[in-house]
């Protein structure tokens, strides 16, 4: 399953990334599978996308949990809490 | 109902005009505007930067709006919020209900901001004397948002 992937804020410069295309093995299925997949990069990516790390996230530009079921072209996206207004 | 998104800055007396244009029912209108402080968490702030999520921030703010026409019986509502640069004093944020009596707008007003602050995607960062950092949530935020929790859920 391809996906897009979207970074925010403070998740958006300690990964050095913003935005990225990113193939899926068949075992991650939920929002919570693809950040728990993301950290097996190790390094930033295992810090910042740690469990316990105070993270939203998005599916399809909705705030949303881990349990979040998935689709092919789907868009994820990370960022801390919000701050606006 | 109206949702923008901008770095321009906005007159509020313009906005007010425009949400009241052709609409004798109104008899009550609040409005909220938040604007850049000098000062945060004990550091002067020189500048700051607004960032958002396109796309999403405009899902959120009208799902905000629609939460809040759904529980309030108001006519209308606007939110404009700016992103990119700032400066001490400018205006970030306006939200303004129209309403046929005064309590229905106030509290619309009060639950929009308060829910803007908690489920909108904007971040802000603070050029301070020590550097840039990014401002941390505030818990008082969330308590806000928490005198508006419905028995039902």
């Amino acid at each position: 399953m391809n996906i897009e992937l979207r970074f925010f804020a403070s998740v958006r410069e300690a990964l050095g990334v913003s935005q990225e295309k990113v193939s899926l093995p068949a075992h991650v299925v939920t929002v919570g599978d693809v950040r728990a997949f993301l950290r097996e990069r190790g390094g930033k990516w295992a810090e910042v996308l740690a469990e316990g790390k105070s993270l939203r996230m998005a599916y399809d530009q909705q705030m949303t949990d881990a349990a979040t079921p998935i689709r092919e072209g789907g868009e994820v996206a990370f960022f801390p809490p919000v701050t606006g207004g | 109902m109206t949702i923008r998104v901008q770095t321009e800055d906005f007159d509020l007396s313009h906005e007010v005009a425009a949400l009241r244009a052709g609409s004798p029912q109104v008899g009550a209108v609040v409005t909220f505007i938040g604007t850049v402080r000098d000062i945060n968490d004990g550091s002067t702030v020189a500048e700051m930067e607004l960032e958002h999520y396109p796309g999403m921030t405009e899902k959120a703010l009208q799902d905000i709006v629609e939460q809040a026409k759904s529980r309030w019986n108001i006519y209308d509502a606007l939110v404009i919020h700016r992103v990119g640069p700032l400066l001490p004093k400018d205006q970030i944020v306006l939200v303004a209900v129209t309403s046929a009596h005064r309590g229905e707008a106030f509290d619309a007003c009060e639950f929009i901001i308060d829910y803007l602050k908690t489920q909108a995607p904007f971040w802000k960062k603070e050029q301070t004397p020590q550097g840039a950092r990014w401002v941390d949530a505030r818990s008082t935020d969330d308590e806000a948002l928490a005198k508006w929790a419905q028995p039902d859920g």
